[in-house]
């Protein structure tokens, strides 16, 4: 072969390769992308049926009960709630009132199968999902009255 | 007063950092010696100016002096003095100011270190970090101001996070800032060999010793991070992939690059363009790693929206350096050149696939931490990306990577033989194959994952071992000192260094592969068998620390009646912040740790309890200990004590 087809030979199968490699990495990211609901929208059927999401919004007061470290608590974003269970121990700001965000799974029986329970650092921060449902909820509540007042 | 002092010291320096940028660029084009002369005598005043209104700052914290807004936002009088005085860089203004007496201090360092240079050229470098602070102090001084008063004056202060009142806080944060901005001096070489457009041999000597400096304080620094989060946080991780890791991991993983191309620059004249290109981009992502930890973008994106000038400062600084350094770039770096030619196979092209393995897992770990911000700033939802992402993809394109490093040390420059380098080397892989099935069957189990994994770190020490081996096989008649002393201690940094990343390889491969995880519940005075070890839980203590209350569990662990360790895991309460912290307890030796940390006090009696066993978890800091060691004997090299060569 001559070294300018050689040449060629190579720089097609630099590009061939980089082309798999760009390929599988999208790929691998597209499929861990958990993306973020809140319980109305949850409950509206916009989260997926199946694969992981996840929920945020305040753990709702004397909500949470435990057996062992099974634990089970309802989220809300103070229109829709919804029930979490998990099991394992959860991080140190979680308390009932607080903001909260959950990953994992919707059951058939709607109730949500939690593998990660996030809370965040501080006292008064609250994660910016669960910010961002109770907002959510906020426009839906004053949508839903205005919609209201039309009729 | 004093912090009066403090803030016209930083708007002085801001005067003379403007001198310092400005006065040595006017004088480029005419060669004028009498602006040049400026430069290093308004370096070191500029540095002089905001250090000491660094020490101003922090002598507030000491002095407990609740005027200052800042002091009393992250800082209270029951604060040991230690965590007092690291809480300066506990948020965002003082962190801002500590970046800039960092680069004083770098920039100090190469007024003094940097004699050898001549004149035009190290007074372009000095110019090129006195304009970078010029921007830095501008955003202090405009946006965040770290010296503002409250008057009257609290009562107390509002206490450092309790997250951060540890050991962890005081030496993380400067090892990491030293390695960030560090950096800067590898970019201003660039930008001062692009202003020059000379780029040649000696050039590449000079800036190799700063940045394998810069990049050994990054090496030790995110280590550091990395084994503060994992007895801190409290569940055991030491790598979550969190925007504010990778931040710090991606200025790293081109700096690593950086290195190495800047080894084939030195050698052999050649990759030039490419290494001014990955000074830049070092640099850039370091400054992007700063703001997005510092400026609040990563906790939320609307931390942009709530102070749109601190905001619309850090983009367009972004833009101006990173901007103006690439257009620089595609000005003058034709007239740099390429350099010198290679074969196919040869130890610049494996030097170089090195280069496109770190580039292309710069370009993963940066998809993966913009796309979610992006996303979230065009108000188009939420997303977080999984760790298996970064899991997946990284071991993907580091594989590869690993494999070359084995074989790149033997290669020849110019022109390398691959029969012969398979000759060498087939030892060495036959070793790591064995070894890399025998180690899981003692283990007990064997997947894919732990076989490549211990594969890839065997090979990478065993290809140590005979690059070694053949340097020694050379000269056969040496005693061992003197052949060690004849490889010059820039090519035994870098074995070092390898070794250190197989360390490193045989922890994470050994912790992701056979660690175990229990949550238990126990109550006062039970004995449970965990992993073939038993749990005595003997109760709870109340414990009462400087500024905080605990309580501590008591559990004896034994292993076939043998104790092996008492472990006090605490759940402590701060009262300033109202705030509760698990503090775990860990029995380490170099095969395993064992970790335990309390979950809460259950309604019926007794504790949840969670239980780990991390097989080999101490050697993934232990391996960059040894990358750090191997970094800084490169540095002691002779080859860059040069005399002057102007």
């Amino acid at each position: 072969m001559k070294s300018r087809h050689k040449r060629i030979a190579i720089i097609v199968a630099g590009i061939a390769l980089l082309a798999i490699a760009a390929t599988l990495l999208l790929q691998s990211f597209q499929s861990n992308l958990v993306f973020f609901f809140s319980p109305t929208e949850v409950f509206e059927g916009k989260s997926p049926q199946q694969g992981n999401f996840r929920i945020g919004g305040l753990v709702e007061t004397g909500s949470i009960k435990r057996n062992g470290t099974d634990v089970s608590f309802t989220v809300t974003d103070t229109v829709k709630k919804m029930d979490v269970v998990y099991t394992g121990i959860l991080p140190d700001l979680f308390k009932e009132g607080k903001g909260v965000v959950a990953q994992g799974k919707q059951g058939a029986d709607g109730i949500f199968i939690a593998d990660q329970v996030l809370a965040k650092h501080d006292e008064n921060y609250m994660p910016p999902e669960a910010a961002d449902a109770l907002q959510k909820a906020q426009q839906y509540k004053q949508n839903a009255a205005t919609a209201g007042e039309v009729k | 007063m004093m912090p009066t002092i403090g803030y016209y010291a930083l708007v002085l320096a801001l005067v003379v950092a403007l001198l310092q940028g400005v006065l040595p660029l006017v004088g480029l084009p005419k060669n004028n010696g009498k602006l040049f002369a400026f430069a290093t005598p308004m370096a070191r005043i500029q540095s002089l100016l905001v250090i000491l209104s660094f020490i101003i700052l922090d002598y507030a914290f000491y002095a407990n002096d609740f005027t200052v807004y800042y002091v009393a936002t992250t800082s209270n009088s029951n604060l040991p003095l230690i965590f007092r005085l690291a809480a300066i860089w506990g948020g965002h203004e003082g962190s801002m100011l500590f970046w800039v007496a960092i680069l004083a201090v770098w920039t100090l360092a190469v007024t003094f270190f940097a004699k050898e240079l001549p004149l035009r050229f190290r007074s372009s470098l000095l110019a090129v970090m006195g304009l970078i602070s010029v921007g830095f102090i501008m955003f202090i001084l405009f946006t965040s101001n770290p010296f503002e008063r409250i008057f009257p004056a609290p009562f107390d202060g509002r206490d450092l996070n309790p997250l951060l009142q540890d050991p962890g806080m005081v030496f993380h944060p400067p090892l990491l800032y030293m390695g960030y901005v560090g950096f800067s001096v590898a970019f201003a070489f660039a930008i001062a060999a692009l202003l020059d457009g000379r780029l040649d041999v000696t050039w590449a000597r000079w800036t190799r010793p700063w940045t394998t400096a810069a990049w050994v304080f990054l090496t030790l620094g995110i280590a550091l991070g990395s084994r503060w989060a994992y007895y801190e946080l409290g569940w055991g991780g030491w790598w979550f992939w969190d925007a504010v890791e990778n931040a710090s991991f991606m200025p790293w993983l081109i700096g690593t690059a950086l290195i190495h191309s800047l080894a084939v620059t030195e050698k052999r004249n050649a990759f030039k363009a490419w290494t001014v290109l990955l000074s830049i981009c070092a640099f850039s992502l370091s400054l992007l790693g700063t703001f997005l930890v510092r400026s609040g973008v990563l906790t939320s994106v609307h931390a942009f929206a709530t102070d749109p000038s601190r905001g619309l400062f850090i983009l367009l600084f972004l833009v101006i350096v990173i901007g103006g350094a690439l257009t620089l770039f595609a000005l003058r770096a034709p007239s740099v050149g390429l350099g010198e030619k290679f074969d196919l196979v040869s130890r610049e092209s494996l030097l170089l696939s090195n280069n496109v393995v770190l580039f292309a897992a710069t370009g993963a770990v940066l998809l993966g931490t913009l796309y979610p911000l992006l996303i979230d700033a065009m108000n188009m939802g939420k997303i977080s990306v999984g760790p298996p992402y970064f899991d997946t993809v990284f071991v993907a394109i580091m594989v590869p990577g690993i494999f070359l490093m084995g074989v790149g040390p033997i290669a020849n420059w110019k022109k390398a033989s691959v029969p012969d380098m398979a000759g060498k080397l087939k030892w060495a892989l036959g070793v790591s194959v064995i070894s890399a099935l025998l180690v899981p069957s003692m283990m007990g189990r064997l997947s894919p994952m732990i076989f490549v994994g211990l594969l890839m770190a065997f090979w990478v020490m065993s290809s140590v071992l005979t690059s070694m081996k053949i340097r020694l096989d050379a000269m056969p008649s040496a005693t061992l000192k003197q052949k060690l002393n004849t490889f010059g201690r820039a090519y035994n940094g870098m074995l070092l260094a390898h070794f250190g990343l197989a360390i490193f390889i045989v922890g994470v491969t050994m912790v992701k592969g056979y660690e175990r995880e229990h949550d238990i519940t126990m109550q006062s005075g039970e004995t449970k068998v965990i992993n073939g070890y038993d749990f005595k839980f003997e109760g709870i203590l109340p414990i009462k620390g400087p500024n905080y209350v605990a309580k501590q569990g008591q559990f004896y662990v034994s292993k076939e009646g043998k104790q092996v360790a008492l472990l006090t895991p605490e759940k402590r309460l701060y009262p300033v912040q109202g705030a509760i912290m698990t503090e775990a307890s860990i029995s380490i030796n170099p095969v395993r740790d064992i970790y335990i940390s309390l979950g809460e006090e259950l309604e019926e009696g007794g504790w949840s309890i969670r239980v780990y066993f991390k097989p080999f978890v101490q050697w993934i800091w232990l391996g960059c200990v040894f990358m750090g060691l191997g970094g800084i004997l490169t540095i002691t090299d002779k080859r860059y004590r040069i005399k002057n060569s102007a």
